[in-house]
């Protein structure tokens, strides 16, 4: 295959990922989009692999190490859980950071690569694999901690350690000294040196970043991580002169940065605010304070919400992390499904940042089989909250708290929340009286129109249902 | 202590409403209050002394004993002057009282030194809907207004094709959707009549259309909406252009109920004598202001008349008619207020002239005219403020779909001379090889931006999982690393460069696959019914 033809290929794999993200604009469509991402990557890499920059000595190599990788990734596609998909996706994140800084080194051991460029060329390349790989190292250990956090294995509190933008600024500032010094040196062996080092830096800072970012932050910082490994990817472009690569991981990175920009504003927040860290720790010295909601709640039984739920003509669904940790989607939908056979408008109300990840709960409710006809968005129903005759709660806090728009002290003022307290009745399922990952106490708990009913998600919810069914 | 919740029996003629019903009694009674209630107070209402007996309360036979022993009394009208002589000296009172109309009563209060709370004065604000009496009352007067028509008309509502002939739907014009209005409008339609409504206020045309209505437009600009949700007076020039709409109405259809109603002034005169002659022989008008003289000039208030073969219905005791369904509501309205004033649950009130809704709602206290109250907060928000419902400002910027607020002219401007200055230094010095591939990322970018604002917050998810699984693109970096046409060199680290690159080929396959085919695994899922 000559390179025209190869370069050709590239600019249809392009155009074939810009529609396969074109495609996720609605959900007929998304399907197609997908196969279009498929068949946009077979076409890059077999053009890549017939191409004149692949000799056939390495295809054994090739072929062999793909096919490790489709096995493992094949197999954990299958058996993830989709509670599990934040999860699931920043250790995904964290694969191509890796390979990015593997390609780095692998780029800048090899003669052959940088032999041809001179003067301010060499300069720029060697920026491009000092930048690559800085990305690249970030991304990784940033997305290793955020599996970490999203599966558990590590506190989901934010660990703060003291003087941490300071800590921040310094790392910094040695990654460029290192970087002048990196691209002064004239052999690869000095220059292994100061590109370790800075790796090193690189993933300290990673971790230090997302161990600072608390619980409800996920979202973001989820988002932010796959805006880097776009960016890893189109630094490694520059790096190897290819186009490909550039607009991919251009597209993949302005898609990341656009996301974690929706869901910053989803929840009233500066973006450099989310990614310093800190979020709860304000929260919780301020509630302690003053702003501290009174009164008593109204605990409800289950039987007694079904009796609710059955006289109800109009109901809104508000789910939120808590329904994940329960798996209790299913439970939701049969819910729904009997509701809705008697006749009672079932909705489900999404906030944006309801979860871990962006659009986490529309996955878990499609996984339900929820027809996404009756999902709406926050903006779309925050309206008929005053005609809805219950509005049901499931394991969300910070999201319906009133105290974002009756009190400014609040940590979360001026954050769009769902107005679940306009509804004739809402009923919070929680399991105690716990404040939410913000730190904030809730006052929609005291309101007179608010039940409480506490317990595990799914057991009450498996209550509720068979009271209904009776 | 806790203090004594009285409720006499109504003394006005045709006055059946009750101030509490047994339901209510029994939360006042968890409040922490008792509540003595008159002999036979609840008859007209269908409750009878049993009833509440059995809810807690003490049943009094008098009035004189009643009066006697309450701390506070709840009414449904003001107190006549025999009740006010029975009155104990600083006691409380909540009924209805319009003290705009009454100055008298009010100054005979104030010389009982008693503390007076006027159901129809409670201010127009979200928070104090629960206790809005005039509401509750106004909601049953729309739909015994249409009731009454209906008993007055002598034909169907609704539109029907039966075998002894075609029966056409009667037509309804309301005139003022307030309240009453919409009640009327919903009730109407709800027998099947083919309703009409005008209102000033241009912005009830929804709330129209959504109780089943046509709203019918007044060609003449000019907003209608005065402080706190009610209607103003309008300009000659409107009501001109007004007269014209409802004598073109009048002759169209079968009955008219107006409920047009300005705070503190007679009602406005809407249907002359002109109009009611233009209606057809056997069409009814009812005429919810006629106690506030009437918008019909022809209506003679608390009668049923007929002129020019059209039945005028001024009954201005509509609620009471529906005695049971409006006492009930009141007492609710009643008991929210008992809840708004005793919020420590005791069973003695705190009469907190710091509360918005209280000090509104508060005409007299301990003897001290305190009406009217001092403008609600309300009416400081700018008058084209389409609802009363207070709106919290923090509402800024949130939703999806534009690529939100823009940004003000200095950042745009700081914005673009950044974004200049970079660009200079680049073309100053990258070499051109550079600058193409920078052109490429640049324009990639973009239309990343634009592809991604049309994705739906619901595929987000998905969005994420796929765009990684395309960033695995990173492969072909290592893949051009594997085996690359060069001649052997000296000193070239091929086994490491080979190890590096196919570990990371290894690697990124696992993104690649793992990716496409989970993203694929959801996109399964999402499906409509």
């Amino acid at each position: 295959m000559s390179s025209t033809l190869v370069t050709v290929s590239y600019i249809g794999a392009t155009i074939l990922f810009i529609l396969s993200l074109g495609g996720l604009s609605h959900p007929e469509t998304s399907r197609r989009g997908n196969t279009y991402g498929i068949i946009g990557m077979i076409i890059a890499v077999l053009a890549t692999v017939a191409g004149p920059n692949v000799t056939a000595s390495g295809y054994p190599w090739i072929i062999g190490a793909m096919l490790v990788g489709a096995t493992v990734g094949l197999y954990a596609a299958r058996i993830v859980k989709m509670t599990q998909m934040p999860e699931l996706v920043a250790l995904m994140h964290s694969l191509v950071g890796l390979a990015a800084v593997l390609v780095g080194f692998a780029n800048y051991i090899d003669p052959a690569a940088a032999g041809a460029f001179k003067g301010a060329e060499k300069t720029i390349h060697e920026i491009e694999i000092y930048i690559g790989v800085l990305i690249g190292a970030v991304t990784f250990s940033g997305s290793v901690i955020a599996f970490g956090k999203l599966s558990a294995k590590i506190s989901g509190k934010p660990m703060l350690l003291p003087g941490r933008h300071w800590l921040n600024l310094a790392g910094l500032l040695i990654v460029i000294w290192f970087g002048a010094q990196f691209i002064n040196t004239h052999s690869v062996s000095e220059g292994m040196l100061p590109l370790i080092v800075m790796t090193v830096i690189a993933l300290a800072f990673g971790v230090h970043m997302v161990m600072a970012i608390g619980g409800a932050d996920m979202p973001v910082v989820v988002s932010m991580l796959n805006s880097y490994s776009g960016w890893a990817a189109a630094a490694t472009g520059f790096m190897l002169s290819n186009d490909l690569l550039i607009v991919t991981g251009a597209l993949v990175g302005s898609s990341g940065a656009i996301l974690s920009y929706i869901m910053c504003r989803a929840m009233n927040r500066h973006f450099i605010a989310v990614i310093a860290g800190g979020f709860g720790t304000e929260g919780s010295a301020q509630a302690v304070g003053g702003a501290q909601a009174a009164g008593e709640v109204s605990p409800i039984l289950a039987a007694e919400t079904a009796e609710l739920l059955r006289e109800a003509k109009n109901v809104i669904i508000v789910p939120g992390y808590g329904m994940a940790v329960a798996q209790a989607q299913h439970t939701v939908y049969e819910i729904t499904q009997h509701l809705r056979e008697k006749g009672v408008n079932v909705r489900f109300g999404i906030h944006p940042v309801a979860g871990r990840m962006p659009g986490h709960m529309n996955v878990l409710l499609a996984e339900a089989k929820v027809p996404y006809d009756i999902v709406f968005e926050m903006d779309e129903l925050n309206e008929d909250f005053p005609d809805t005759d219950v509005a049901m709660v499931i394991g969300a806090n910070d999201i319906v708290n009133p105290a974002a728009q009756d009190d400014p002290t609040s940590p979360i003022a001026g954050m769009p929340v769902l107005e679940v307290w306009k509804a004739r009745t809402s009923i919070v399922m929680k399991r105690s009286m716990a404040s939410g990952y913000a730190g904030v106490d809730n006052p929609l708990f005291y309101k007179e129109n608010n039940r409480m009913l506490f317990g595990d998600a799914k057991k009450m919810l498996e209550e509720v249902l068979v009271a209904l069914m009776a | 202590m806790p203090q004594v919740i009285g409720v006499p029996k109504e003394t006005a003629a045709d006055e059946k409403r009750v101030a509490t019903v047994p339901e209510v009694v029994e939360k006042l009674i968890k409040l922490g209050f008792k509540v003595a209630v008159q002999s036979g107070a609840g008859d007209t209402a269908n409750f009878s002394d049993d009833t509440y007996r059995a809810a807690g309360a003490e049943i009094i036979d008098t009035a004189e004993k009643l009066w006697a022993a309450s701390d506070i009394v709840f009414k449904v009208r003001g107190p006549g002057a025999e009740e006010i002589g029975l009155m104990r000296e600083g006691s409380t009172l909540v009924s209805f009282i319009w003290p705009g109309q009454n100055p008298e009563l009010l100054k005979q209060l104030a010389a009982k030194k008693a503390t007076v709370l006027a159901m129809d004065s409670v201010p127009r604000i979200s928070r104090a809907q629960k206790l809005d009496a005039l509401s509750s009352m106004a909601n049953i007067a729309g739909y015994r207004a249409v009731i009454e028509a209906a008993h007055h008309f002598g034909r169907f509502f609704t539109g029907q094709i039966t075998a002894a002939g075609k029966v056409p739907p009667a037509k309804v014009f309301v005139i003022g959707a307030g309240v009453a209005g919409l009640a009327a409008i919903g009730t109407a339609s709800g027998l099947g009549a083919i309703v009409r409504a005008n209102d000033t206020r241009p912005e009830v045309g929804d709330q129209v259309k959504s109780m089943g209505g046509e709203f019918v437009t007044v060609d003449y600009e000019e907003e209608g909406t005065g402080v706190g949700g009610y209607a103003k007076v309008m300009s000659e020039g409107f009501l001109k252009a007004q007269a014209e709409v409802f004598a073109k109405q009048a002759k169209e259809v079968d009955i008219i109920i107006t409920t047009a109603l300005i705070p503190g002034k007679p009602a406005p005169k809407l249907i002359t004598a002109e109009m009611v002659k233009s209606m057809k022989p056997g069409s009814v008008i009812v005429d919810l202001a006629a106690e506030q003289g009437g918008n019909c000039e022809l209506t003679v208030p608390h009668e049923v008349t007929v002129k020019h073969g059209v039945t005028i219905i001024g009954y201005s005791d509509l609620p009471s008619r529906l005695s049971k369904q409006s006492s009930t509501l009141f007492a609710t309205n009643l008991l929210r207020l008992a809840e708004e004033l005793c919020k420590t649950k005791d069973g003695v009130i705190n009469v907190n002239m710091d509360d918005e809704v209280i000090r509104g709602t508060t005409v007299v206290q301990e003897g001290n005219i305190t009406w009217p109250p001092p403008a609600p907060k309300l009416s400081a928000a700018p008058p084209a403020a389409a609802k009363p419902a207070a709106a919290p400002p923090a509402a800024k910027g949130h939703g999806h779909g534009g690529a939100g607020a823009p940004m003000s002219v200095k950042a745009t401007a700081m914005f673009l001379l950044g974004g200049a200055l970079i660009f200079w230094f680049i073309g100053a010095y990258a070499p051109p090889a550079f600058l193409a591939h920078f052109t490429v990322f640049i324009l990639a970018c973009f239309v990343g931006y634009m592809v991604i604002w049309n994705v739906t917050p619901a595929l987000h998810t998905p969005l994420m999982s796929v765009t990684n699984a395309i960033s695995s693109i990173i492969a072909i970096g290592a893949l051009v690393q594997v085996a690359p046409p060069v001649s052997e060199m000296a000193g070239r680290p091929v086994g490491w460069i080979v190890g590096l690159a196919v570990l990371s080929i290894a690697l990124v396959a696992i993104n690649m696959f793992g990716g496409f085919a989970v993203t694929r695994r959801m996109l399964e899922m999402f499906r409509k019914k």
